[in-house]
This record gives structure tokens, sequence and C-alpha cells, in this order.
């Protein structure tokens, strides 16, 4: 009985420590002073000023980028890694083995040094650098999280299927629509959803690749934002907003497989 | 078409977006402004107290960094893993959900935290801001070998007399290593690699490694930069190395179990 109540105080003193920062930000988004700690009263303003635009048209744009990239990044990443899983999972060992290494070398490594290769590989062959440049840089480190998700559904499949419909008169794509496909489509979107939070989450690769031309996403808004000394008071609500949804989010999904699970 | 050859698209995306920019970093550590054969780069660094003094502050924060993780996080995995404390799946939602709010929200969090508490920015806020930026990638994978611990063995453990401190020492503990091993390389090739958080922390007063080797690159010194990127490269390659060791062990020692 006491460890139990030791266990559980614990565990709440840890989230309660991890959560304190985020609280913060989400009380001061209610009120309207520019230094965050000062309590001016309650208000709304940055929450319609946020939607409003006008001062704030670059943030808003800066998100604009942000979710564009992760759209794009995602889709070619699901697209080229599916692709990739099928056919990785066909060939001999010995291939087989260095494509999975080299697979592996995005995630292993750290994003800085992702970032700084890339950057040289971009101006070694004098391509400037801007939304292609970091669309590519996140197909880059997403796609190998794709593969890693479709592999075990090809790995579960039974192969015999596949063969049959070819002998039933299938043709090769009718076969990989109506047989490879749907079973292999949990990976593909949950590789997709991997990918397209990666992309949105990341920092260190954007800043190398995404040149001085005036482009922003929401990461390097955020850090030139602060390296001025002042954070803009309207990322406040944008940080609750991003929060509140991604929690209610990710409560949702695990609910749902909870339930699916007792089914 | 035979389906191997699907494999073709993505082998020349990695060739061109993944194994070259790696190679270049090589190629450019290894050569002068001019592109001549040159150690230049290396001698640089070894003689530039101030590049080699914050390489091993680095080292020491992430180290630092890596043991609280573990100290403060093992313990919570056991718990939320374990079902004699029963704990809702959604508290271990709540532990990792921090991982998907992104690095620079959450950075700047803690410093309004201590803002809000007027603690002084420095070392403190540091290492508080490492932690709290990556504990739950220290308490997921640990969470995730518990998990899917086969249960029998600890009851096997009991059942031969073992007192809880044996079972947990001689059963728990080793059963759960490729979990702790895999925390430990997700929590110090992050910690030692980043950049920007530890300006933010510090008001600019403390600088890592991760730092000197985005200002090289930014100031136009590539073949510096990238002699630094490939030291740390190395680094981390060793981590792996070191940490994969210790994983293959403990796994052939439970199979003579």
């Amino acid at each position: 009985m006491m460890t139990k109540f030791i266990a559980k105080a614990y565990l709440w003193i840890l989230l309660a420590l991890l959560y304190s920062p985020i609280l913060i930000i989400m009380i001061f988004s209610f009120t309207e002073a520019k230094v965050l700690g000062n309590w001016t009263g309650f208000s709304t303003k940055l929450y319609s000023s946020l939607f409003a635009g006008g001062v704030q048209r670059s943030l808003v744009s800066a998100l604009g980028n942000t979710f564009a990239i992760a759209m794009i990044a995602a889709t070619v990443s699901t697209i080229l890694g599916s692709i990739a899983a099928i056919g990785i999972f066909n060939l001999r060992s010995r291939p087989r083995q260095i494509m999975n290494f080299t697979n592996a070398i995005p995630m292993m490594n750290a994003d800085i040094i992702t970032g700084v290769s890339l950057f040289l590989l971009f101006v070694s062959f004098g391509i400037s650098q801007g939304f292609t440049t970091v669309v590519l840089a996140h197909i880059a480190f997403c796609t190998p999280y794709v593969v890693l998700s479709v592999m075990p559904r090809l790995k579960k499949m039974n192969s015999n299927v596949y063969e049959a419909a070819l002998d039933l008169g299938a043709t090769p794509f009718q076969a990989l629509h109506k047989v490879i496909l749907p079973e292999i489509r949990p990976g593909m979107i949950s590789g997709f959803i991997l990918a397209f939070t990666l992309s949105i989450d990341d920092f260190a690769v954007t800043i190398f690749t995404i040149g001085n031309e005036g482009l922003e996403t929401l990461s390097t808004f955020i850090y030139a934002d602060a390296r001025k000394g002042g954070l803009t008071p309207e990322l406040r609500p944008l940080s609750t907003i991003i929060f509140v949804t991604v929690l209610v989010l990710l409560i949702v999904i695990n609910k749902r497989a909870e339930k699916s699970k007792s089914e | 078409m035979r389906r191997r050859n699907w494999t073709i698209p993505y082998a020349l995306f990695l060739a061109v977006f993944v194994v070259t920019p790696l190679l270049l970093i090589v190629y450019y550590a290894f050569t002068d402004a001019e592109g001549a054969f040159s150690l230049a780069n290396f001698r640089k660094f070894m003689v530039h107290p101030e590049a080699v003094n914050t390489f091993v502050y680095s080292i020491g924060i992430a180290i630092i960094t890596t043991l609280a993780c573990l100290v403060l996080g093992y313990p919570a995995a056991y718990i939320l893993s374990n079902e004699r404390f029963n704990t809702p799946k959604t508290m271990v939602v709540l532990f990792i959900l921090p991982m998907w709010v992104n690095i620079l929200i959450r950075t700047l969090a803690t410093v309004a935290l201590f803002d809000f508490l007027n603690l002084p920015l420095g070392e403190g806020a540091l290492i508080f801001g490492m932690i709290y930026n990556f504990l739950p990638f220290m308490i997921y994978p640990i969470y995730n070998t518990l998990q899917k611990m086969d249960r029998s063995l600890i009851e096997a453990a009991q059942d031969l007399g073992a007192n809880p401190f044996q079972v947990f020492m001689k059963t728990i503990l080793p059963l759960s290593m490729p979990g702790v091993m895999s925390g430990i390389v997700m929590v110090f090739m992050p910690t030692v690699s980043t950049f920007a958080i530890a300006e933010l922390l510090t008001m600019n007063n403390i600088k890592l490694f991760g730092t000197t080797v985005q200002e090289n690159i930014y100031n136009g010194m590539w073949n510096y930069g990238a002699a630094l990127s490939l030291i740390m490269l190395i680094l981390i390659g060793v981590t792996i190395l070191f940490t994969n060791e210790e994983d293959s062990a403990s796994n052939e020692g439970g199979g003579v179990i």
C-alpha cells in the first residue's frame, strides 16, 4: 500500500516537473503583457491578434511553410519509402543488408551532422537553398522511418497470395493494387504520420538547408525571434494551441487503439 | 519488371542525399580552402584550447544529463510498466507527449519557468532544460523492454527464493538492459550534438560543441566546420558501437540462463 502510494506520487511529481514550463506558457497566454511573467489581467487579445494577421503575418506565413513542407515531404517519403520497402524485401541477403544499413544512417546520425552534410552537398554543387532544398532534406531523414514501418507488414504477409493473384490472371499492377497495397496500408499510414511530425518538429536540419532568402518555418522563426531577445507574445497562444491539439489527438488515438484491442 | 528493381529509386536517392553528403564532410575535413589535402583543420582544433574545452565540456554535460535521465527515468518506466501499480495507459502517453512538442518551444518554456521563479539562467538551467527535453527519450525505450519482458522469469526467481532486491538485480535489470542502452544513446546523442538550446538557456554564456560547429559553418569556415563535424561523428559512432556491444553481451547472458 505504502509503496503503491510512493510510486504514484513519484510519477505525479515527475509529470508536474515535465509540464510546469508549458503550463506557465499556457497561463500567460491569457494576459497581454509583452514580457512573460507579468500578469496584467485576464485577456484573450493575444489569441485574436494571432489570427488577425497584420503584425503577425510573418508568423502565420512561417506556420504555412511548415505545414506545406511537412505535407510534401511526408507524401513523397511515404511513396518512395513504400516502393523501396517492397524492393528491399525482395532483395538477396547481401544487397539487403547494405540497403538496411544505409537506410539506418539518417536515423542514427545526429541532426546537426545531417544538416551540415546536406549543406555541404548543396553548396558544393552550387544549388541555391530555399524551399526545395528543405523539402529534399526532410525527405532524406523521413523516408527511413517509412521503410521501417512498412517492412514488418511485408514480413507478415503471405507471399503466396500475390503469386495466386498472378496465376488467376491479374496483371502485376492489379496484384500490387489489390493484394500488396491493402496489406501494407497501415504501415504506410503510420509511416506518413511519423514523417509528418518529424518534419514539423525539425529545427537542426532545416536551419542548415533553408538558405538566407527570407524563407521561415516555425522553428527558424522562433529561433530568430528568441535570439533577438524578446519572444513574440503571440507565440504563447500559438504554443498553447499546438500543445492542446497534440494532447487531444494523442489521447484520442490511444483510446481508439485500446478499444480496438479489447474488441 | 522484377520487384527487387523497385529498390533502385531509393538506392539512388540514398547515394545522393545520404552517402555523398557524408563523404563531402570527410573531403572538406581533410582539405584546405584551395582543395589540397591537409591536416591543418585537425591541427587547428588541437591547438585551439577554447574548441577543445567546449568539446570536453559538452561531453561532460551530456554524461550528466544522460545519468540524471537514467536515474529519474528508470523508476518511472518501471512503475508505468508494472501491473501491480495499475497505472492507466493515458499516463504513458502523458510521459511521451512532450516529445511531440517543438524542441525550441520546450526550451523557451524552460526559460520562462526560470524567469517566473526568478532563478538565474546558467549551468543549472542548461542541465534542467536538457533533462526536461530528453527525459521522455529515456523512459520510452526502457518502458518498452520492461513491457515485453517475460513475467514468468520474475515468478521463477521468486519461487526459487530470491528476495525482491535480488529479483530486481538478477532478473529485471539484466532483462531491461537493451532498453537502457538505447535510452542512453537516445539521450546522449542529441545532448552532445545540440545547438541553439544552450545559448537560449544560458543567455549566450555557455557554448556547447554543436554551436561551435554551427558558427564555423555559418562564417564560411566550411573546412574547419567539416573537421569538427567529423570529430562529432566519430564520437557518435563510438557511442553506438559501445552500447551495441553491451547490448549483445547482455543478450548472450540471458541466453545462458
